[in-house]
């Protein structure tokens, strides 16, 4: 006999049948395709990853060719076993039309897995997904109701908004349809359509008009959640909805006071998925509606007392009825009831009724928290369960219920939580403790000790802006410096591997280690130390692999500050010239700035290093900044991580210099660089090489040393406004009278150094023509130094309309009586104007 | 309700269905961190869950976890009575159903879902009635006489 390769086997048969009753003829024909069952059965079999590969690929290949035979017989069976390769994670994409195919045909078998299919295969974002459209909407109107409740679901599920659009229509005729069968699934659709299409909301409203009559608990069910659904989305349609407030209440009562009804019995309770999402509805309608709460209050009363609680079930309904009375206007009873409620959960055994009483009080705490706070000790106690979303939620909750009475007991608990807490916890809580603890503590002994406590236990978890907040913190308890120094001290001597604990406690060492040697602690027992040992700590520090870079700056910085606290200067100075070669560049900046200090600026040193001022609070997360009482003393910025000392431009750092020399120091003068735009500091050098004051050979341009200053001492005499000096009080004079310009002087004491004396110069111009392009000059003699700020303008208006303010700083230490030649320029009428004059009529207040 | 799924121990997926669109590669990736992160919970830890901005409620019945995704204005507790629900109309189908009859019949299990749940919620409340309807579609399967008595597939 001849083989065929039969295309369809049973067209070969159907041959045969006619002319051989008995055929036994024998052919090749394609098999028919492996069963599903029988596939998994293979698939299951295999033992590697890439056995099972190779069966699939087998599999999807003969699928394939089948495919493209157009076989409708099989092609249901195809599907299916592509939908299994599918969920084993295998692509599948070459089904999706087969899908569409199998939607198409009339055969019901062929709709089940077609439309599985599409809903595993197809997503809106397949272009392919449309051309299910007329098919759905031809099965929505089909004779069978299982028909029509497969294209629902289907829609439900995975219709896109082009679907929903086209298919509302039939969405809605199915709304209103009696079979309730199909009623409870279009309602479902209805609020996909409107998920997916919110403005299609209306046309759904007419629908809905009867729909909580129905006795059918599915139709029940489903229209509560559209009703729900259009209530959350319009607020237009929440007020029309609250109509119904009362049905809802009376179908509550029914559910709850009817007798036994098995069909929807769940251990006792009848269908307690309707009565949540009766509930649930409820909530949104009372929400702010004191009337449909108040209508909705005995029912709430009802539920609350009269659910049984021995099993999941009844709390999944009390959890719910709490919810609904926290959200709605519920008067205070009922509100007391709920928390009370949630009281109970907590001491509930199921680890899961306590987890929603925890959320629940979370979110009730703010507004209902004397209750809340009578359940405390219930969830302190849950700090200590085993479940870790349990535990985060009683942490959150103890730190929102801790007020100014609770205090020292939570924070003994929250103490001994972070001690014993996961790591991920660990940071959270020490920002919890150290918040609270800012708020409400009792004393600042206790305050200092929390602090420590968390340093040591949890140091390292500790958030890095922490560390600033707590200088500040310890700054600003003045009397308890040395306690703190003492405990800190002996914190590093026991560990020196947190990093927070270790940063705070150099600084505070750096800053108050004169306390701790000096053994004057009130607090505690003072421990002996010397000052060696509290060298030997913080070189420990510098040396050892723990200390971040950050730390190292920080002991640095400490060691320098004991110079001035400390008689063991030398070994100072030492430590500071060896890590003046440190690789870390920082930590070599830091030790070079240090050596020249010594070295070259010694007589600034105690003043730099002075004690720190209290720190205010500027912002409560932010870095605190540095409030500058005075002008002079206060170099450093509170985050010590940034050295206070930079490097100057070469004008300021020669004037700061100038004005704080003092004897010791030759002024020096900056470089005049041709580029640079002429400057006070430039013209000065012209004028002192006129100035036959001076005996000396006018000064050589010296290059400008990179002084290390910090830039507060000059921005604080420069920008704050003229102090205003109470004790002298100097007459003003007249430096300059000629040509309609005058120029005044008045001044005032540089508060506190009497050296400075404060010019402030005001010119002004009785012509009747401005004067334009001002530009006043001063120059003084060699022992005494200038600042000249910047003028207010350069135009001196005409009539004495206006005039030109600018400030000179004279220094005079040697208190030699005070001269001044000045140089002015301007243009006035057009023409060109320069005069110099000298001013010798000071009044001697001025330099005395 | 965003999505469902069926894992087993080893965590295999024995069912998928989502709610929401999601790219296929997408619905891979959060399978497999999902999978993971409640195969990795202890015994003694509550069904709920944080993952990214969803509440998750799983339950292990046997070797088979059930874990849906929900919402944040969804009730914890009643997701976990419908989990137990849907075991239960699987376990009256398929006769004390256990993680064979899931894998072996896949698209049963799809269907009693489809009959339970529409578009994340409960169509149907009474167990007895989505039973029936099952029962109803079945006898709609054309039965295949062409091929000696082949089985549907």
């Amino acid at each position: 006999m001849t083989s065929w390769s039969a295309v369809v086997g049973s067209q070969c048969l159907s041959l045969h049948q006619g002319h051989l009753p008995t055929c036994l003829c024998v052919f090749q024909r394609m098999p028919a395709p492996i069963r599903l069952r029988e596939l998994i059965r293979t698939i299951r079999t295999a033992r590697t990853q890439a056995e099972e590969r190779e069966m699939i690929q087998k599999e999807c290949a003969a699928i394939r060719s089948s495919f493209r035979e157009e076989d409708n017989t099989y092609r249901c069976r195809n599907v299916a076993k592509l939908l299994y390769m599918h969920m084993l994670g295998y692509p599948a994409h070459f089904g999706q039309l087969e899908c569409l195919k199998l939607i198409a045909s009339q055969k019901f078998t062929d709709k089940r897995i077609g439309y599985l299919g599409a809903m595993l295969l197809l997503d809106e974002r397949q272009d392919v997904h449309l051309l299910m459209t007329n098919c759905i909407k031809n099965d929505l109107n089909h004779s069978t109701q299982y028909v029509q409740g497969l294209a629902l679901c289907t829609l439900g599920c995975m219709g896109s908004s082009e679907m929903c659009r086209d298919l509302a229509g039939e969405v809605e005729k199915l709304l209103k349809t009696s079979n309730s069968y199909l009623r409870k699934k279009a309602a479902l659709c209805a609020v996909h359509v409107i998920r997916k299409v919110p403005e299609l909301m209306e046309m759904f409203l007419p629908a809905t008009k009867n729909l909580l009559s129905e006795k059918n608990h599915g139709v029940l069910h489903t229209s509560v959640v559209l009703l729900t659904e259009m209530c959350e989305r319009s607020p237009d349609m929440l007020s029309h909805f609250r109509k119904l407030v009362p049905q809802l209440v009376r179908i509550l009562k029914n559910l709850i006071m009817s007798g036994y009804s098995p069909e929807h019995d769940v251990s006792g309770i009848s269908d307690p998925f309707l009565q949540v999402r009766i509930l649930r509805l409820l909530r949104i309608l009372g929400r702010s509606d004191d009337d449909s709460s108040e209508a909705m209050n005995d029912i709430l009363a009802q539920v609350a007392t009269n659910t049984e609680t021995s099993k999941n079930v009844g709390n999944a309904i009390l959890y719910e009825t709490v919810l609904t009375i926290m959200d709605i206007k519920s008067e205070s009873g009922l509100r007391v009831l709920a928390i009370n409620i949630l009281g109970r959960f907590l001491l509930n055994n199921d680890k899961n009724i306590r987890y929603v009483a925890l959320t629940s009080l979370l979110k009730t705490v703010q507004t209902d928290h004397n209750a809340v706070q009578r359940h405390r000790s219930t969830i302190v106690d849950c700090l200590k369960d085993l479940d870790v979303s349990i535990k985060r939620r009683a942490m959150e909750l103890s730190f929102a219920l801790v007020n100014g009475n609770n205090i020292r007991g939570m924070m003994k608990e929250l103490l001994y939580f972070l001690d014993s807490c996961d790591p991920e916890f660990k940071a959270d809580c020490a920002s919890g403790v150290f918040l609270a603890a800012e708020k409400y503590a009792p004393s600042k002994r206790w305050h200092i000790d929390t602090i420590m406590r968390v340093l040591t236990t949890a140091g390292s978890y500790v958030r890095d802006d922490s560390v600033p907040n707590l200088i500040q913190l310890i700054t600003n308890s003045v009397e308890m410096h040395a306690y703190t120094v003492q405990r800190l001290y002996k914190a590093l001597l026991d560990d020196i591997s947190q990093q927070p604990l270790v940063q705070v406690s150099s600084w505070c060492i750096g800053e108050y280690g004169d306390l701790l040697v000096s053994g004057q602690c009130e607090e505690e027992e003072p421990i002996q130390v010397t000052e060696d040992e509290v060298l030997d700590v913080l070189e420990g520090l510098l040396l050892s692999n723990l200390s971040t870079p950050v730390t190292r700056g920080y002991s640095l910085t400490a060691i320098m500050k004991l110079s001035t606290r400390f008689s063991s200067v030398n070994r100072i100075k030492k430590v500071v010239s060896v890590y003046g070669s440190s690789i870390d560049v920082e930590l070599q900046q830091r030790a070079v700035e240090y050596n020249a200090l010594f070295k070259k600026y010694d007589h600034m040193r105690p003043a730099l290093l002075e004690r720190m001022p209290i720190m205010e609070k500027t912002a409560s997360n932010g870095p605190t900044e540095i409030v500058q009482t005075n002008g002079e003393t206060e170099p450093s910025v509170p985050d010590t991580k940034h050295p206070p000392l930079v490097t100057q431009p070469a004008n300021q750092a020669n004037d700061l210099l100038d004005l704080l020399g003092g004897n010791d120091v030759v002024p020096v003068i900056q470089t005049t660089l041709p580029t640079k735009p002429a400057s006070a500091g430039g013209e000065l050098l012209d004028l002192l090489g006129d100035l036959s004051l001076s005996g000396g050979p006018a000064p050589a341009p010296v290059p400008s040393v990179p002084v290390s200053q910090p830039p507060f001492l000059l921005d604080g005499l420069s920008s704050q406004p003229l102090f205003t000096d109470i004790a002298a009080v100097i007459p003003p004079m007249t430096a300059y009278n000629k040509n309609g310009l005058k120029i005044e002087f008045t001044f005032e004491r540089a508060n506190p150094n009497p050296n400075i004396a404060v010019i402030t110069i005001h010119a002004t111009n009785t012509t009747e023509a401005d004067m334009t392009e001002f530009v006043f000059q001063a120059a003084v003699p060699k022992t005494f130094q200038l600042q000249l700020l910047s003028p207010s303008s350069n135009i001196v208006p005409a009539l004495n309309q206006g005039s030109i303010t600018q400030i000179i700083r004279v220094l005079n230490p040697q208190k030699q009586q005070l001269r001044m030649r000045v140089k002015l320029t301007y243009t006035h009428k057009g023409l060109p104007v320069q005069d110099l004059a000298e001013v010798n009529n000071f009044p001697p207040q001025s330099w005395q | 309700m965003q999505f469902m799924l069926l894992f087993s121990r080893q965590g295999k997926l024995r069912l998928q269905k989502w709610y929401v669109p999601q790219a296929d590669k997408e619905k891979k990736k959060i399978t497999r961190e999902l999978v993971q992160t409640v195969l990795a919970r202890k015994p003694k830890m509550c069904s709920f869950l944080e993952w990214r901005d969803l509440k998750v409620v799983y339950k292990r019945y046997a070797s088979l976890y059930f874990c849906c995704a929900i919402e944040d204005q969804d009730n914890e507790l009643i997701t976990l009575e419908i989990i137990h629900r849907y075991v239960e109309l699987l376990d009256k189908y398929f006769g004390s159903v256990c993680e064979l009859d899931i894998i072996f019949n896949f698209e049963k299990a799809y269907f009693i879902l489809d009959e339970f749940l529409l578009g994340g919620e409960a169509q149907e409340t009474s167990k007895k009635n989505v039973l029936k309807a099952i029962e109803q579609a079945d006898l709609l399967q054309e039965p295949r006489h062409e091929y000696f008595n082949v089985p549907v597939y």
